[in-house]
């Protein structure tokens, strides 16, 4: 059974198509990936999905409800981590779980009980009483982890769960998630941009570029579909063509005199593509990545489309540039 | 159930909010006492109305401005609930919009109230050691007052949710909300009789729902009104349910 299933979800504005037909299944328990640059249309797949944004075409089923016949039912089953904080900082953390809960209609004593489970899932339990205004920002995140948790969702889903946060926080969310998965037998949803966090907690990736999806696959399977190693060289003057003749090379790409090539068994078949190449300036190996797989289906790489962001993310975006 | 829930927990957070920001309260609660001293003592000094001391002529006048900007100027928290994407969480939640407004109203309401209520205990205050002569605060008109500046916040806070609904920015709701705020006070004969208004004048004064409250709160604590005390009851709770109804559709029809 699949407890999200869409069927030509469309979403247009004005003169632009932010979800185009998009026909999505996912299975229950798993770790689903929406993985594309900013503006590819995850977050207002997302929207629609939990009811905030009706659909201009097409339908979709959560936990089997429709989202634009039976909103109601399908808040109830699912649980949301939005993407900027949405958590009231002039309430304590223990206040903004109480409220979430007096909101879903929880009993009392449920409620209170519950407040504690997942205080201590997150580790929050000695801060629960401190103004959400004195936390970090992984805190704050893990709070709100806690809180789309809190009403016992069938769904969860949590829109850039990462984003913003220094790579410490980023690996404590993304063991709180994987812990969860386990724990609570839930579904979850992921959007990202980060190919690494995707590789990491997700089971299924779909790849989804100007509202489409592009592929959707394990990212293991994604990887394979490479067929290959990356091997980047750096050199001035390369003879392409007789790369091209070896059997062992599927793919060969040049921009500003960097040279990229799928190899089959690169660390076998280097030495021979050294001799044909001519003068190399350096050579990398890599098995390939998620980047590689987005590249190889969209063209581009990710952080190119992503000028939004914190400011930390964008200083370090130029220097990586440069 | 979830429904009822719901609206006690909207009510909840506001009040626990309100209970927070003490410079909310504290300037919510200087300021008219500041329009008593000074603009009543100061006018007062030289101007009586109809035999009445005008500090005294006042004080309805001021209690009605307070609930007027404190439940207008309430709709600013939606726009930055919106800012601040808590709106998101509570939009999420399965209770409905209507639920949502009323929750909004009733933490509204409970805001104005208190400061209305504090200002009325400043208003015994002022009476027994001298200073406003004549106001006849006691249990009953105390209650009374409290009726009437009931039913008016549920409208006046209705008008402050039905903008900020609709409305991005603080700052945009501002401005706005001044341009609607400043003409109710001045025309709703807070600050002089409406019995021998200019032509021009009067017809913006009886369109004014504020108008009726002012006139209902100088009837309870003076004796002297230019309506029935019922009357002007009445025409505030169709203002208010008035108020209500548009303020429901505009929650249905809010963006997140």
């Amino acid at each position: 059974m699949y407890v999200i299933e869409t069927r030509d979800l469309t979403k247009k504005f004005k003169n632009l198509v932010a979800v185009d037909n998009l026909n999505l299944q996912v299975s229950e328990g798993a770790i689903f990936g929406l993985l594309g640059p900013n503006g590819a249309g995850k977050t207002t797949t997302l929207l629609m999905l939990t009811t905030l944004r009706n659909p201009t075409s097409g339908s979709a089923k959560v936990n089997g409800f429709d989202v634009v016949k039976q909103p109601s039912k399908v808040r109830n089953s699912i649980g949301i981590v939005f993407q900027d904080p949405s958590s009231d900082d002039i309430l304590t953390g223990y206040e903004n779980l109480k409220l979430h809960g007096m909101l879903y209609g929880m009993p009392a004593k449920l409620r209170e009980d519950r407040i504690k489970e997942v205080l201590e899932l997150v580790d929050l339990t000695d801060r629960k009483d401190d103004l959400v205004k004195k936390y970090s920002g992984g805190m704050r995140r893990r709070l709100e982890l806690a809180r789309g948790l809190m009403h016992h969702p069938k769904i969860l889903f949590l829109d850039e769960p990462t984003l913003g946060l220094d790579p410490q926080s980023r690996d404590h969310i993304w063991t709180y998630i994987e812990k969860l998965a386990k724990e609570e037998k839930i579904t979850i949803i992921i959007t990202t941009h980060y190919m690494e966090e995707a590789d990491k907690l997700c089971d299924r990736i779909a790849i989804i570029d100007s509202g489409k999806i592009v592929v959707l696959n394990s990212p293991s399977n994604l990887k394979k579909t490479i067929g290959g190693d990356i091997v980047t060289l750096k050199t001035k003057n390369p003879n392409i063509e007789k790369l091209k003749k070896l059997r062992f090379v599927k793919k060969v790409e040049i921009k500003n005199h960097t040279l990229t090539l799928t190899v089959t068994n690169a660390s076998e078949h280097l030495p021979e593509i050294l001799k044909n190449i001519g003068k190399v300036e350096s050579v990398e190996v890599h098995s390939p990545t998620l980047d590689d797989v987005f590249i190889h289906y969209t063209g581009k790489e990710i952080r190119e489309d992503s000028p939004e962001g914190g400011w930390a993310e964008r200083a370090m975006h130029m220097r990586s540039n440069k | 159930m979830s429904e009822t829930s719901g609206i006690y927990a909207l009510w909840y957070r506001e009040f626990k909010v309100f209970l927070r920001e003490k410079s909310r309260v504290v300037s919510s609660i200087i300021n008219p006492i500041l329009w008593l001293l000074i603009i009543g003592g100061g006018l007062g000094a030289s101007v009586d109305i109809e035999g009445i001391n005008y500090q005294t002529f006042i004080y309805p006048g001021v209690l009605a401005q307070t609930i007027l900007f404190s439940s207008i100027f309430f709709g600013v928290y939606i726009v930055w609930d919106r800012k601040i994407d808590f709106l998101k969480e509570v939009l999420v939640a399965p209770i409905s919009r209507t639920s949502i407004f009323i929750g909004k109203i009733l933490g509204g309401a409970t805001d104005a109230l208190i400061q209305s209520f504090i200002l009325l205990l400043v208003g015994v205050a002022f009476t027994t050691i001298g200073i406003i002569p004549g106001l006849n605060l006691n249990i009953i008109t105390v209650l009374l007052s409290l009726v009437v500046l009931l039913v008016t916040t549920t409208g006046l806070v209705s008008i402050g949710l039905i903008i900020g609904s609709q409305m991005e920015s603080p700052e945009g709701f501002q401005l706005i909300v001044s341009f609607l705020v400043f003409p109710m006070f001045f025309l709703s004969g807070a600050l002089f009789p409406i019995n021998n208004l200019p032509a021009w004048m009067a017809p913006f004064t009886f369109l004014n729902p504020l108008t009726y409250a002012v006139d209902a709160l100088r009837g309870i604590l003076l004796g002297v009104s230019q309506f029935h005390v019922a009357y002007d009851l009445g025409i505030v709770s169709l203002f208010s349910i008035g108020m209500i109804l548009v303020g429901t559709q505009a929650f249905k029809r809010m963006k997140v």
